[in-house]
């Protein structure tokens, strides 16, 4: 799956189905399981269907009706995070689950 | 209105805030190709995900190259998800992982004889690993590794 087209040409997987969709979203919109269903059901069919590697398959989905989101898709400067060194919770509580674990022994906390 | 193009705006970008110009991975040559050979409704898959993914009680990603996977059982409960990453709008994958790690979706299509099976675990890391040569020389291979354990016949790759 990718929401990035050039980037995706440029790598040159094997398949790829596009999701023109702003990033972040690459598997559909929240809250929206119908469709996201149908968005999977679309790139998943491309196992079936392709033939050729290095194709892509544009999947038939809108955001929106006028595409605003495009013109603020990226803006200028760095929005960024800066990139610390230590982990990043989501909230304090998961931190306070995580460092209760023995981590450094736990099979599916580290690679 | 045509898709975005990311790295012209990406490339300008840098250039203005006096980055260095950042290397795009390019293969120009045809990639390889392996045949799914059954159908879908057989198949058992796999699936890879680069939005921060983790479940609570893991130890979160950290933003600087981290190479490292998490492992996510495919029967977890999806409100114990969590999201972390430096580079893109959360919002919305804080509220429904779904948006970039399609669980629910992929379990409702096994149960509804669209896919033969999923995986008895997923696999998570956090993009934004500048050094293409970790990704391929490290990363990727432990993935790959961890896809042939997993005994799955197809993959996505859900990138952010």
């Amino acid at each position: 799956m990718t929401s990035a087209r050039d980037i995706t040409r440029a790598v040159n997987p094997p398949r790829a189905a596009f999701l023109d969709f702003p990033l972040g979203h690459t598997t559909g919109k929240p809250h929206e399981p119908d469709l996201q269903r149908r968005i999977l059901v679309e790139a998943l069919s491309s196992f079936d269907t392709m033939t050729t590697p290095g194709s892509m398959k544009e999947l038939p989905f809108r955001w929106s009706e006028d595409e605003e989101w495009k013109s603020k898709a990226f803006a200028e400067g760095d929005e960024r995070t800066p990139r610390h060194d230590t982990p990043q919770y989501q909230d304090e509580g998961d931190r306070r689950r995580a460092e209760k674990r023995d981590s450094p022994s736990c099979p599916v906390c580290r690679s | 209105m045509g898709p975005v193009d990311y790295i012209p705006r990406i490339r300008d970008n840098y250039a203005r805030l006096g980055y260095k110009s950042y290397n795009w991975v390019v293969n120009a040559d045809t990639p390889p190709w392996a045949p799914l050979r059954k159908p879908l409704s057989q198949c058992r898959l796999g699936l890879a995900a680069s939005g921060g993914i983790y479940v609570a009680g893991q130890v979160a990603f950290h933003f600087k190259d981290d190479t490292s996977l998490r492992e996510i059982p495919t029967d977890v409960d999806t409100k114990e998800l969590r999201a972390t990453h430096f580079a893109y709008d959360l919002s919305d994958a804080r509220t429904d992982p779904n948006v970039v790690f399609p669980i629910d979706t992929l379990r409702r299509l096994v149960r509804e004889g669209f896919l033969g099976g999923l995986a008895t675990r997923f696999h998570t890391f956090m993009g934004g690993i500048y050094s293409s040569r970790r990704v391929t020389e490290d990363l990727a291979p432990r993935l790959t590794a961890r896809f042939l354990e997993d005994g799955v016949d197809a993959v996505l790759l859900v990138p952010v």
